[in-house]
């Protein structure tokens, strides 16, 4: 293999990885929040997926509405989902919500066959060309989908760090009853972290769709558990390990495709996830703080 | 003095154990008042309703002349009945000034600054670390870090669970001055406390918990010289 052919790999990881980490914020936040995985997370790119395909393909819609239109629709549902699905079991066992966010995945996938049909739908690329780095050929897609994840990663860091909202959703994933002793709205933080993951969902559907042009009503389960695992690998709940998890997922996945073992990308995902989950459970930034009485 | 707080017949149950037995009980406006009683007597269960987070199947409590019953713990705070929870709970991964921005989650932003820099003048060791992040404070700190983080919300009247608990002799008789202190600058302030002794101490009233249900009350320093709370609660 030559250095230029591993320097264009490691970019595809980097773009792959990018959607992955998008995807695993979502389910890092939630998990962070209200500790459930939320299994329809994956599905909700689909749906948005779905918005961009539509709103292009059929409706001759200009791209950026496609796009503001996929990541709205992806937002509403989100919540929308939240509101009627995990709300009500707030006091229930963490499986019961576990469940129920299996049922809601499922009701996803099955209504997305129903209404778009079972079969894939392809579209044009939306962006096309690309430009030579020295001997590497680097797809505008690549570039694109890489500086708007971490433009969205910078802002979500301070939205979450700096903001009152965001520290008020800091404040609830530690301590649900203290938070609510500060006079923090438990609904009103929940739904804005499922509206935030899901948006970040949205954006990640149309950078998936930048990449591979192509939605069906399973691709949200695949996508969906590699973010989970991007997410456990980097430590769940925490945001920093969600994108570390991310963009580790992706290179891995393209350095063992480079090496001729594209067959068995996904197992050596799960692979690496096995190892982390023996050796260091709670993912690379994962950690237990300890009480002091 | 006006009332501020009105307690009045609550039941509170766990599942199927009856944990509050017809409390009823009342606040004045500049009062410090403590229930006192052992483990287990249902003071935080009380304190807890007050604040929302468990509810009551009867009865009314009254805050400033309207009912509390069934408002969220969220707009109870908003209101100005604060409480200190038992544990301190502090928020372990935000620093301390964050910690304290939460306690003014419900205040304009032009007014924390302000009520900060008060937080800090009753505890200076707060301003030495606001930078550090809450899980790296000592078990002290961490109850001065809860009583500012609640002082920011600018309380009316202002619940403490358990203060003392955990804490060295010294840190608690510190803790206590400064309920003491809060009380003089014109406070409201139900104390709940198993250390009858510091408690009755500096209540202006007390009322005794055993098993659920309110078994004495009266002027903290006529209880701190009744022989059964003597017998019962200050090992004497």
């Amino acid at each position: 293999m030559t250095f230029s052919l591993l320097i264009a790999q490691l970019i595809n990881g980097l773009q792959t990885g990018s959607v992955y980490a998008l995807v695993a914020l979502g389910y890092s936040m939630v998990y962070g929040i209200i500790k459930l995985l939320n299994f329809a997370h994956g599905d909700i790119i689909m749906v948005g997926a779905y918005m961009v395909y539509y709103a292009i393909a059929s409706f001759a819609l200009p791209p950026v509405v496609a796009i503001i239109l996929a990541i709205g629709v992806s937002t509403l549902l989100g919540v929308t989902v939240e509101k009627v699905a995990y709300t009500p079991l707030r006091s229930a066992p963490r499986l019961s919500l576990l469940i129920t966010a299996i049922g809601v995945s499922f009701l996803l996938e099955n209504g997305a066959q129903l209404v778009f049909g079972a079969d894939q739908k392809s579209m044009d690329p939306l962006i096309t060309g690309s430009v030579m780095f020295g001997r590497v050929n680097v797809s505008y897609t690549a570039i694109v989908t890489i500086v708007v994840s971490l433009i969205i990663m910078v802002l979500l860091w301070f939205v979450v760090n700096k903001t009152k909202a965001g520290k008020a959703m800091r404040a609830v994933s530690e301590d649900m009853g203290a938070a609510q002793l500060m006079g923090i709205s438990l609904n009103r933080t929940i739904s804005m972290t499922f509206a935030i993951g899901s948006a970040l969902a949205g954006i990640g559907s149309v950078l998936y769709l930048a990449a591979y042009t192509q939605a069906s009503p399973t691709m949200g389960s695949m996508l969906g558990i590699k973010a989970f695992v991007a997410a456990v690998l980097g430590g769940i709940g925490s945001i920093p390990g969600a994108m570390i998890g991310g963009f580790t997922i992706g290179v891995l996945e393209a350095l063992v495709a480079a090496a001729g073992f594209s067959m068995w990308k996904d197992a050596a995902v799960f692979l690496v996830l096995i190892i982390v989950l023996l050796f260091k459970p709670t993912g690379f930034l994962g950690k237990k703080m300890q009480e002091k009485v | 003095m006006s009332r501020i707080l009105d307690v009045n017949e609550i039941n509170v149950f766990y599942g199927a154990i009856h944990a509050i037995k017809d409390i009823s009980f009342y606040v004045d406006e500049g009062e410090i008042v403590t229930l006192i009683g052992a483990n287990g007597a249902g003071k935080s269960t009380t304190l807890n309703t007050i604040s929302g987070l468990l509810r009551s199947k009867t009865g009314d409590i009254k805050f400033l002349d309207s009912s509390i019953a069934k408002t969220s713990p969220n707009k109870i705070v908003s209101q100005g009945l604060v409480m200190v929870p038992e544990g301190r709970r502090i928020f372990l991964g935000l620093t301390v000034e964050e910690n304290l921005e939460m306690g003014a989650y419900t205040r304009p932003k032009s007014e924390i600054r302000s009520s900060m820099e008060q937080v800090y003048e009753l505890f200076p060791r707060l301003k030495e670390r606001r930078t550090q992040i809450g899980g790296t404070l000592s078990g002290g700190e961490q109850q001065m870090l809860a009583m500012g983080r609640a002082l920011m919300a600018k309380p009316k009247l202002m619940m403490l669970d358990e203060p003392s608990m955990g804490l060295a002799p010294l840190l608690v008789d510190l803790i206590f001055e400064i309920i003491a202190d809060l009380h003089k600058a014109g406070s409201t302030i139900l104390l709940v406390e198993q250390n009858a002794q510091a408690a009755l101490s500096i209540a202006d009233r007390a009322y005794v918990l055993e098993t659920g249900k309110i078994v004495k009350t009266g002027r903290g320093s006529d209880l701190i010289s009744d022989p059964d709370i003597k017998k019962a609660y200050l090992g004497a």
